[in-house]
């Protein structure tokens, strides 16, 4: 192995933001999965950041084409995938040309320096060669001839240029690796797994990642190398995950702690397919994945399969709930458990399909006809959620009733080291179904403690009954027009979710328990949120950090915390939808931070918001 | 199934629910109503393991009436609906009741996909070429030049054919009947419920409010005979109020023919309601009042694999070479001990 001896200095470091960028059939995302998960292996914490185009091959070289990963790796706990990059990687110079502005004053550059050909060059819409004009002169640039050597180190193997084109991302990978000291080894596992039946590809992209490694080692042109250290997490079993992942087998573990097969709706879409790709996977778990033929089709499925006992889920974004929102309206008339998942991207309409975006809580809310009130809950992270489809699914089936489980486009590609739970310590649900009593006459719609109906299933005797849209008299759940019942109904249906509130733990706050300033956020900005307070009280500021994960109902002690606060600051990546929320529910004066540009929060701008709000 | 074996023998009574029937008198869908509460006894399932669902619609109405599990769901979504429970509990007898703008109008898409995946379950769309409960506007299915309230200038959209759209499809059975030919519509509803895959059954169903007497020219006891034409499977196709008159191809078009004055049987075009192609069927389906008697009957009725019980032998076969372990799973791929 090539890490046995060393020849430059090496540098320790807390942490490192690294970013690959190139064409988007460059190989950029499996660049940074590599990267991610060897650093993970390595014991750091990680957070990434994948950002690809909606095009899945914009033509070549253009701006339009670019793909980006971005992995954080730390030897402390982090929360995001960082603001700024420390190392940028371009294998083109549109690439370079979009995403320069993200790299720290006096980065490292690595350019792919055979790419910046004068097509390429206009392109990107640059006149001079950056690389030659003196313009890049506050980074520590490294131009490369990546495709020349990679070219090289592949010779001899009867790839033709196109092929042998194709291990440049192996290349790029290997000098990264040796910048920050990094292991080969499980990028080797990896291509004999990827690989193994094409010996020639295999080769080629070994002696591509090792020829990179050695470019960084040998030649002068680097003088140092980088070391992150192990962090300090919890002791215990770990895994890299993202969020779609994590989503996918939190269903699955949900439904085998609960006694429920899982059946699966969908149709495809960005950025929620891969909950789809992941779950038809798990049939040995006996889950059924049903692609419908449209969005309508994956819920109504859903419905039916929830009508027939099974653990009822169907996933989308933002346009695909547009259009199950009729039908979700069945499931709260009908109160049938039902999780529908929105991976939230950029709208409206088709809007931003690949970039993160908060927009679609108050559809979550409202969007739908009539009085239709469901519970909301949300994943703050791409680990979380697995527990947040936990959540979901015990408030379902414990309550009756649809649940919206919101995540988004940012922590459900992202990726963070999760702590693998012990299976039998996870929470298992009671799932009951009612068999006859006797002839006691079957009532559908009669309920328990906290308002839910009884969960009937087809194929039990005496129990037959039909449910459907059109309103139920109380009890009986038979048809029924009459002017004080369909009140009484509405109410009731509100009161039932309202009563989820006692079922949740209370809000807890980050931070001092009353004071100056508290930020409430909610949903994938909570890894921004956290680090952005906590490095404001580092610098004196009082404030505090609360993030919910229960949107509706709200927790029930959410109103003393706000006012335990003289100022409310709400953070959101849409134009202020949980803050008008808190303000109906609350009366609170909230402030926001909003952003609408299909990208996280940078912790710098939170941190900047908080002290201004003090300041003023 | 083993269970439905023990059973009590069932009577329409045992289906029948306690909920008022409101259609409106002298509607069709009594008719119908009738038939399947006096078939379902006949196959052999218990009420507990029947499921009816319903999309809107004044047919959709349909499964409060009889006492089996059931769901009104949401206009046009009752084949999705019926996919999911079908998928989910294969064991059950699935139904969906349907209209002509409930099937092919707002749910044309789902009814497309369900009867493409051959899920074993039966569609019975009542078909009067009007939408009635939202009070008579023209259907998918209405005539060119219907007069209705939407179209009084007549309607001037081409309808469409159901069994020609399921045909198109490649449904596996297909069939129609007519509300009022009782042992007809009874005998079809049985073959519909005894096929293994996607049943398909259209049937002409009267509206006296807001379409009274469409289907008159195939009903009418005079002229019934000479204007329907009863498929037989591995029979001439032969109609008539003498059973003189029959179909036969003339290169890829049918005709309709007198017997007798040299032609014979052997001449007509045969029924063959097994062939793998959906040709003939499909032929069979186009062929429509006034030029030809329009064929009752099943057209189609054929053997392929159903979608609910391929997945269901995936799973087992999953199931078979690893038993769903969380452990296994949450540990596969790449981990590392933080110590």
């Amino acid at each position: 192995m090539a890490t046995t001896t060393r020849s430059k200095p090496l540098v320790e470091l807390e942490a490192a933001t690294v970013r690959f960028c190139g064409d988007s059939g460059d190989g950029m995302q499996l660049a940074g999965t590599q990267l991610t998960n060897t650093s993970a292996l390595a014991g750091n914490d990680i957070a990434t950041f994948p950002d690809f185009p909606a095009e899945i091959r914009a033509p070549r070289g253009t701006k339009a084409g670019v793909s980006g990963f971005q992995i954080r790796f730390a030897s402390s706990e982090i929360f995001t995938p960082g603001d700024s990059v420390d190392a940028l990687v371009a294998m083109n110079p549109a690439a370079l040309t979009t995403n320069l502005v993200d790299l720290v004053p006096g980065g490292i550059l690595i350019v792919n320096k055979d790419a910046f050909d004068e097509k390429g060059m206009a392109q990107a819409g640059y006149v001079t060669n950056p690389l030659e004009d003196g313009s890049l002169d506050g980074y520590q640039l490294f131009p490369v001839e990546m495709t020349k050597l990679t070219r090289l180190a592949v010779e001899g193997l009867g790839l033709g240029t196109k092929e042998s084109d194709r291990c440049r991302n192996f290349y790029a990978m290997g000098l990264v690796f040796w910048l920050y000291d990094r292991s080969l080894e499980p990028t080797h596992r990896y291509i004999d797994a990827k690989f193994g039946k094409m010996p020639a590809v295999a080769e080629a992209n070994r002696r591509a990642l090792h020829a990179g490694y050695n470019y960084g080692e040998t030649t002068d042109a680097m003088a140092s190398q980088f070391k992150v250290e192990k962090a300090e997490l919890e002791p215990g079993l770990y895994r890299n995950i993202t969020g779609n992942q994590a989503l996918a087998w939190g269903l699955v573990a949900a439904a085998q702690r609960s006694g429920c097969e899982l059946f699966l709706g969908s149709y495809p879409i960005t950025p929620a397919s891969d909950i789809l790709h992941e779950l038809v996977r798990h049939k040995a778990f006996g889950v059924r994945t049903f692609q419908a033929e449209d969005e309508i089709a994956a819920v109504t499925s859903a419905i039916g399969a929830a009508f027939g006992g099974a653990m009822g889920v169907t996933t989308s974004s933002g346009p695909g709930i547009a259009l199950k929102g009729e039908a979700i309206g069945l499931a709260v008339m009908t109160e049938l458990p039902l999780i529908v998942i929105n991976v939230q991207r950029g709208g409206p309409s088709t809007g931003l399909p690949t970039k993160t975006e908060q927009a679609d809580l108050l559809q979550a809310m409202f969007g739908r006809n009539g009085e239709c009130p469901l519970p909301v809950v949300a994943a703050n992270s791409p680990a979380d959620c697995f527990y947040a489809a936990f959540d979901a699914w015990r408030i379902a089936v414990k309550h009756m009733t649809p649940v919206m489980l919101l995540t988004d486009g940012y922590i459900a590609n992202g990726a963070e080291p999760w702590k693998v739970p012990d299976v039998d310590a996870l929470p298992r649900f009671e799932v009951k179904h009612p068999q006859a009593n006797g002839d006691e006459p079957f009532r559908p719609y009669a309920r328990d403690e906290w308002l839910a109906r009884p969960w009937a299933i087809p194929g039990t005797p005496g129990l037959m009954h039909r449910i459907g849209g059109l309103e139920k008299q109380d009890i009986t759940g038979n048809v029924n027009y009459e002017p004080g019942n369909h009140e009484h109904m509405v109410n009731l249906r509100a009161r039932k979710v309202a009563l989820v509130a006692d079922d949740i733990p209370l809000q807890e706050v980050d931070g001092p328990a009353s004071g100056k300033l508290l930020v409430i956020s909610w949903g994938g900005t909570y890894g921004a949120c956290r680090t952005g307070v906590r490095q404001a009280r580092k610098r004196g500021a009082d404030v505090a950090h609360t993030h919910l994960r229960f949107l509706n109902p709200f927790p029930k002690n959410l109103g003393d915390i706000l006012r335990s606060y003289d100022k409310v600051l709400v953070p959101e990546l849409n134009r202020g939808q949980l803050r008008m929320l808190l303000r109906a529910e609350f009366l609170v004066d909230a402030i926001g931070l909003n952003k609408i540009q299909g990208k996280p929060f940078a912790v710098r701008e939170v941190l900047e918001k908080i002290e201004q709000v003090l300041q003023s | 199934m083993s269970t439905e074996t023990a059973l009590p023998v069932l009577t329409p009574g045992d289906f029948a629910s306690d909920q008022e029937v409101r259609w409106c008198p002298g509607c069709g869908d009594y008719s119908i109503l009738a038939q399947m509460k006096k078939v379902l006894p006949e196959i052999g399932v218990a009420p507990e393991n029947t499921v009816f669902v319903s999309g809107i619609g004044c047919s959709s109405r349909f499964p409060y009436y009889v006492n089996t599990y059931g769901i009104h769901s949401i206009h046009g979504r009752a084949p999705a609906v019926a996919s999911g429970l079908k998928i989910a509990r294969p064991e059950l007898s699935v139904w969906v009741i349907t209209g002509d703008g409930d099937a092919l109008s707002i749910g044309g898409n789902h009814l497309m996909h369900c009867i493409r995946r051959n899920l074993n379950l039966n569609i019975i769309l009542f078909n009067n070429r009007i939408y009635g409960l939202t009070k008579g506007q023209y259907s998918p299915t209405s005539l060119l030049g219907q007069v209705t309230k939407s179209t009084p200038g007549g309607a001037i959209d081409n309808p469409l054919h159901p069994l020609s759209v399921a045909i198109g499809c490649e449904a596996t059975f297909v069939a129609r009947s007519i509300d009022v030919n009782i042992k007809h519509l009874s005998a079809t509803l049985k073959r519909a419920a005894q096929h293994v895959g996607t049943s398909f059954v259209e049937v002409y169903q009267n509206c006296n409010v807001f379409n009274d007497g469409a289907f008159e020219y195939a009903t009418g006891r005079d002229v019934k005979a000479d204007r329907t034409l009863e498929l037989e499977h591995g029979k001439p196709l032969i109609f008539g109020k003498n059973r003189d008159k029959g179909i036969r191809l003339n290169g890829m078009t049918p005709e309709v023919v007198e017997l007798g004055k040299g032609i014979s049987e052997d001449d007509l075009l045969f029924h063959d309601e097994r062939a793998p192609e959906p040709t003939l069927a499909y032929l069979l389906s186009r062929m429509s009042y006034p030029e030809f008697p329009e064929p009752i009957g099943v057209f189609r009725d054929i053997d392929k694999p159903r979608y609910e019980e391929v997945l269901s032998s995936q799973i087992d076969a999953a199931k078979q070479r690893s038993k769903g372990d969380l452990k296994s799973l949450f540990e596969s791929g790449e981990t590392w001990t933080v110590s």
